[in-house]
């Protein structure tokens, strides 16, 4: 999933500046599940937006609601007579919900009100960690389904650096070597051959590097102009 | 080994390469490029290798801090008479980057590129950079390797007049974890064609010891040049921290307390009760024992099998060079022919 979180309060007030009529629009999907984004977030947000404006002595408007995914213009559409009454919507998507209201609603302004950090998964009851960066050309196949692109520090391909230590990466203690927990990995299925092979250099082409990304498939966009 | 030479029968026919060549024991050391633009510190750090190494290898933003790049200091260093080892990290630059920069190298009279991945950014003075890792290593060295042997860059394209030819090395890490990965990295090294490796610091014997005969197993040994890093211990303290905080690092405790015993006849004075004049003569004790084990260990490291020479790490401390190379009866250098025997 998308993992997010909040930003500052003082810096989502510095977003919204002088605007009187706010609506904080939550999402349903990936930044519910991470606890920065969903209903509850939104909800706790605009209270919180609500108390320090009294405090400041500013009067405003502040409302909230939260679709099931920002992602995806037929969820937006039910908000849009919402939208079309505030000066401003504070998106608790991720970037891509703050874009996709930005490009549906061209006459309003929208700010983000979340971080958007990595793709990741929750390994612990409030610990999220990063797993995958799209990169495009997937190498797990090759490194037992643990990605070096996104969890090696350096993003190698042939194996660990030197400053692999007891498990945990050179730029910190906290932080997995993951050269050591693929090797650990094909060790103990008995696959360790596969570190013999040299890799070649990536392709960047298909990650950021390329250029902005986009899949067409002509299968899906033909099947649609047939209904 | 790739066996492309060019047309001297050497690979680059640099003098490091000859010197191995000719199978006498290497000695390579190292200089740290300032941060400014002070070209006469380089001068002055030149002359005191000059004559007692074989090669020294200019740092490339070593630990991720700015400093004069390896290349400009290179050709200062080329100017000076002594031959440099280039190195060249993938942090900071991409294949272009990095191809067309040993082009330059090249064309500046360089001959010997050491590849390396690089420390990470967050270890410098500027963690806030982004990082580009667009290659690793081993993917450098093989990409040089085909611009020297194939004339031709990464994306396939043939170079179109003088190829760049580098005396190819690599970097190793005996005591990294995985450790039971290290002496097959080093292979991969190889196979991608690293004609020399140059290793991290090495103190704890036994264990590298047991490390080279892993290396010899794999046939390793014969497919490069490996030669030993070594760097003389500048007090206790520094052995201690290296130990504790350096990755990769074995410091056996009798070492550390040789290094102590250096130390004695002023142990028993009180912290606030040491003279300036105390402290320089303590430092001059320990540093002569660092220089000492530092000898000794070459002289060990002399006697294992597949062991070329030894890299001298005395950065910051470029003296201490000198007394090594002639304590370790490494001094004078061998004078190489230009041709291969
Ligand atoms: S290899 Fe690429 S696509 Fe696969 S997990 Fe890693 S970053 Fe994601
Ligand atoms: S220590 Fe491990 S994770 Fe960190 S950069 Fe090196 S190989 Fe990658």
């Amino acid at each position: 999933m998308i993992v997010a979180e909040q930003k500052s309060l003082d810096e989502i007030k510095s977003l919204i500046g002088t605007s009187d009529n706010i609506l904080v629009v939550g999402c349903g999907t990936c930044v519910t599940v991470c606890f920065a984004g969903g209903s509850r977030e939104a909800a706790i947000l605009s209270s919180s937006l609500r108390m320090s404006s009294k405090l400041d002595g500013v009067s405003r408007n502040v409302a909230d609601v939260t679709v099931q995914r920002q992602c995806e213009w037929e969820y937006l559409d039910a908000i849009s007579d919402q939208i079309s009454e505030v000066d401003i919507v504070l998106s608790l998507g991720c970037g891509i919900g703050v874009q996709a209201i930005a490009e549906h609603f061209p006459n309003t302004w929208v700010v983000p009100g979340l971080n958007t950090t990595f793709l990741g998964l929750p390994t612990e009851q409030g610990v999220w960690a990063e797993r995958c960066a799209a990169c495009g050309d997937c190498v797990l196949g090759l490194t037992g389904g643990i990605c070096p692109i996104a969890r090696c520090s350096k993003s190698l391909l042939n194996g660990p650096c030197g400053g692999s230590e007891d498990g945990h990466c050179e730029i910190s203690p906290e932080t997995d070597c993951a050269w050591q927990l693929i090797y650990d990995r094909l060790e103990s299925m008995d696959k360790l051959e596969v570190l013999m092979d040299l890799q070649t250099p990536k392709n960047w082409q298909t990650s950021r590097d390329g250029g902005p990304r986009k899949i067409v498939r002509e299968d899906l966009r033909l099947a649609s102009e047939q209904e | 080994m790739t066996t492309n030479p060019s047309d001297n029968g050497y690979l680059a026919g640099s003098t490091l390469e000859r010197v191995l060549r000719a199978g006498h024991f290497a000695v390579t050391g190292e200089l740290g490029p300032p941060q400014s633009a002070d070209r006469e510190i380089i001068g002055k750090k030149a002359a005191m290798l000059m004559g007692y190494c074989d090669a020294v290898n200019i740092t490339d933003n070593q630990t991720a801090i700015v400093r004069m790049s390896s290349i400009g200091a290179g050709a200062l260093v080329v100017q000076e008479g002594l031959e440099p080892v280039i190195q060249m990290t993938c942090r900071d630059r991409n294949r272009l980057a990095i191809q067309s920069d040993l082009l330059g190298a090249y064309a500046l009279g360089m001959r010997n590129l050491l590849c390396l991945s690089g420390d990470h950014q967050s270890f410098g003075n500027h963690p806030t950079s982004k990082n580009v890792f667009d290659i690793d290593s081993v993917q450098q060295i093989q990409m040089v390797a085909d611009m020297r042997d194939e004339a031709i860059f990464q994306c396939g394209d043939k170079m179109k007049g003088q190829e760049p030819r580098f005396f190819i090395g690599a970097a190793a890490a005996p005591f990294a974890d995985p450790l039971d990965f290290r002496p097959y990295r080093l292979g991969k090294k190889a196979k991608a064609g690293a004609d020399f490796i140059q290793t991290q610091l090495i103190y704890d014997l036994e264990a590298f010891k047991v490390f080279m005969e892993k290396v010899r197993d794999l046939g390793v040994h014969e497919e490069t040049y490996i030669l030993a890093g070594v760097g003389p211990l500048k007090s206790p303290g520094m052995a201690r921290y290296m130990k504790n905080n350096v990755p990769g690092i074995l410091i056996p405790d009798e070492m550390i307390t040789r290094m102590t015993q250096a130390g004695a006849p002023w142990k028993d004075i009180p912290k606030d009760e040491l003279t300036k004049e105390d402290k320089k003569a303590r430092s001059s004790a320990w540093k002569e024992t660092g220089i000492q084990i530092c000898i000794e260990l070459i002289q060990e490291l002399q006697e294992i099998e597949g062991v070329a020479g030894v890299h001298i790490m005395a950065i910051e401390w470029e003296a201490a060079v000198k007394p090594i190379v002639e304590g370790a009866g490494l001094y004078p250098r061998p004078v190489v022919s230009e041709q291969p025997a």
